[in-house]
């Protein structure tokens, strides 16, 4: 849906008529619900599966509750306008994923539930970097085509030859000092950055020229030419890396945004066609592709494989779910990263599985929400695609899961174990908090008349 | 724990993240269903053309008095006809001053002429339509015609 005309239907609040409401007193409220949901997830493992409860309950409620108070606290000093519903659907999500992974850690008799917790204090200290360093979004629209490079390097990375490390196939890890990081979930968000600014200046071009064919506006030939560079680059990163779901994911997210950006349908047609052109080129060609897909037609080829796990725990877990603690979601392998929403998915059941869904609904439409708000048109992009990139990447990984497409390995937001991916999703969050600070700060009441006298008119379009 | 205290704690979570799901909801009702505005006091200019406009004599049969805002997001307003032009726009230095985003700063103008009023558009981006013709020159108007600027639309009543 295109921002400008949705936002002509939904009757843009008047600055003035609408008392500002911060929202921080409720934002507390619904964070310190979502501490109690996150510590009972915990508790009620260690009731389900060992049959009391965890001596380290407390002091796992204390690292959640510090960590989401620093948050907290820095939105209320350095973006009091923000949306105040973000910040608690995180945190929930994140509790879920981590009573998950400590659940995963009984039965595999490991400790990763405590690295991921001390993950996450980093992703919150990233979280309060942001919002402190950018104090404006449209600062990061300065450097449109430094960025573009900025993120190619970063996906690029894995490949060099000292510090790029392969796991279990993927080419997609460096190696920083004892640890290994996913360069690719940086590069995520760094390009979107770019994808928005430079959609800002060329979204004209993009958006007016051509001519129409069979009831569709065609965009010129020259102008395909960025749309079939990220397709190259995406395809360059599945043949090279090895990897199916980041080129998804970066081709999907620059086709919703070109779509945004220009509100014609033909940009989605087109992407569509390409995405399919891609598949069929890389099933016949990459090995890894060819298998994912064999498995998507018929999980069942190999009983003990992950999709087939996968499909039997959902099955056992039904509607209700077999309760925390009580399936036995460590027969799929590598449950914790990829697989843990079919994890999550047995033990709450199919209720549970849609209240988590729902929650990165909200959060997606609460991005939405800033990018129909925002005044300027980086803003608008910027919030549109981290929101629908955001959103991609979780219907990617669960439709794989859950066997409504193929297969491709991206981690789920939040959920999944992995420091990488977890830290960058805070840092996303950051970004959407700013945003939605700047979609609701009022303006200042000084300069609201000449704020209205030199604003641009919107243009009525009859069509 | 027994298979009762389990099967409690399972549904009860449930409950509980739903319970969080609806919270959230209800949060963001407000954008759902809109926030009511306060209501707007009593503009003093208003009134003081309302007494000024009782002195005037009345205009001829059909001369329109008062112009009302029938749509639009300044929806309820109106200003006093007293013989002197009324502008319409975005910019705080005209008559009637509005929040719509697709008027222009200067839009249209209503103009007293040989006991007839005018509206003439003022070289806006959108137009000034009256019925569905857009104004292309001062287009005579009397009680209870209608013209529309962007989403605003304004009807003149005697």
């Amino acid at each position: 849906m295109s921002l400008d005309r949705a936002r002509a239907r939904t009757e843009p609040p008047a600055p003035e008529a609408v008392a500002p409401r911060r929202g921080r007193g409720t934002e507390l409220v619904l964070l310190i619900f979502a501490i109690g949901i996150a510590t009972f997830a915990y508790v009620s493992v260690d009731l389900g599966a060992l049959g009391r409860v965890p001596p380290n309950a407390m002091a796992y409620l204390g690292g959640l509750s510090a960590a989401t108070a620093v948050a907290h606290i820095v939105i209320r000093i350095r973006a009091p306008y923000a949306d105040p519903v973000i910040l608690p659907i995180v945190v929930t999500l994140c509790g879920l994923g981590l009573a998950m992974i400590h659940r995963l850690d009984i039965a595999d008799g490991t400790t990763r539930a405590s690295t991921q917790l001390t993950w996450m204090a980093v992703g919150v200290t990233l979280f309060v970097c942001v919002l402190l360093f950018v104090r404006d979004h449209r600062v990061l629209s300065r450097l449109p085509y430094l960025a573009g490079l900025a993120g190619l390097l970063l996906l690029v990375l894995p490949l060099l030859p000292i510090i790029g490390h392969s796991i279990r196939g993927a080419r997609i890890w460096i190696n920083v000092g004892p640890m290994t990081f996913q360069p690719g979930e940086a590069a995520k968000i760094i390009l979107i950055i770019a994808f928005a600014a430079y959609l800002v200046q060329t979204r004209d071009a993009l958006a007016l020229a051509g001519r129409r064919f069979l009831g569709v506006d065609l965009p010129r030939a020259r102008d395909l030419g960025p749309i079939l560079l990220v397709w190259l680059g995406a395809l360059g990163i599945l043949v090279v890396q090895n990897d199916l779901g980041p080129s998804v994911l970066l081709f999907g997210i620059f086709v919703l945004m070109i779509y945004v950006a220009t509100e014609r349908i033909s940009w989605i047609i087109l992407g569509l066609l390409l995405i399919l052109a891609g598949g069929f080129a890389a099933n016949a060609v990459v090995s890894h592709v060819a298998e994912r897909i064999d498995f998507w037609m018929d999980p069942f080829i190999d009983p003990q494989g992950q999709v087939a796990q996968s499909l039997y725990g959902l099955a056992y877990g039904g509607l209700l779910g077999t309760g925390l603690g009580q399936g036995r979601p460590d027969l799929t392998p590598i449950a914790e990263s990829d697989f843990i929403g079919s994890a999550l998915g047995e033990e709450l059941g199919l209720t549970g599985l849609i209240a988590i869904i729902l929650l990165y609904a909200l959060l997606a439409s609460r991005g939405l929400r800033a990018g129909l708000l925002l005044r300027d048109p980086f803003g608008k992009l910027l919030a549109a695609g981290l929101a629908a990139g955001f959103f991609l990447q979780v219907f990617i990984v669960l439709g794989g899961v859950t066997r409504l497409i193929p297969l491709t390995g991206l981690t789920t937001p939040f959920l999944s174990l992995g420091g990488s991916s977890l830290v960058m999703n805070w840092v996303l969050v950051a970004l959407l908090i700013r945003l939605s600070d700047a979609a609701r700060r009022p303006a200042p009441p000084s300069s609201s008349s000449s704020l209205t006298d030199t604003a641009v008119t919107q243009v009525v379009r009859i069509r | 724990m027994s298979e009762l205290t389990l099967t409690v704690i399972k549904l009860g979570f449930l409950a509980v993240l739903w319970l969080l799901i609806l919270s959230v909801t209800s949060a963001m009702r407000a954008d759902l269903f809109g926030v009511r505005p306060p209501k707007q006091p009593k503009p003093q200019r208003e009134a003081r053309e309302a007494a000024r406009q009782n002195r005037q004599p009345r205009g001829a049969k059909g001369t329109p008095t008062r112009a009302f805002i029938v749509e639009g997001p300044d929806t309820g307003r109106s200003v006093a006809l007293d013989g002197s032009p009324v502008t319409f726009g975005r910019g705080a230095d005209c008559t009637v001053p509005l929040s719509d985003e697709y008027v222009s700063t200067q839009h249209a103008r209503l103009r007293f002429h040989e006991n007839q009023w005018y509206v003439e558009d003022l070289g806006s981006t959108n137009g000034t339509y009256v019925g569905n013709q857009r104004l292309t020159r001062s287009t005579p108007v009397t009680a209870r015609s209608r013209f529309r600027l962007g989403k605003t639309v304004v009807e003149l009543r005697k």
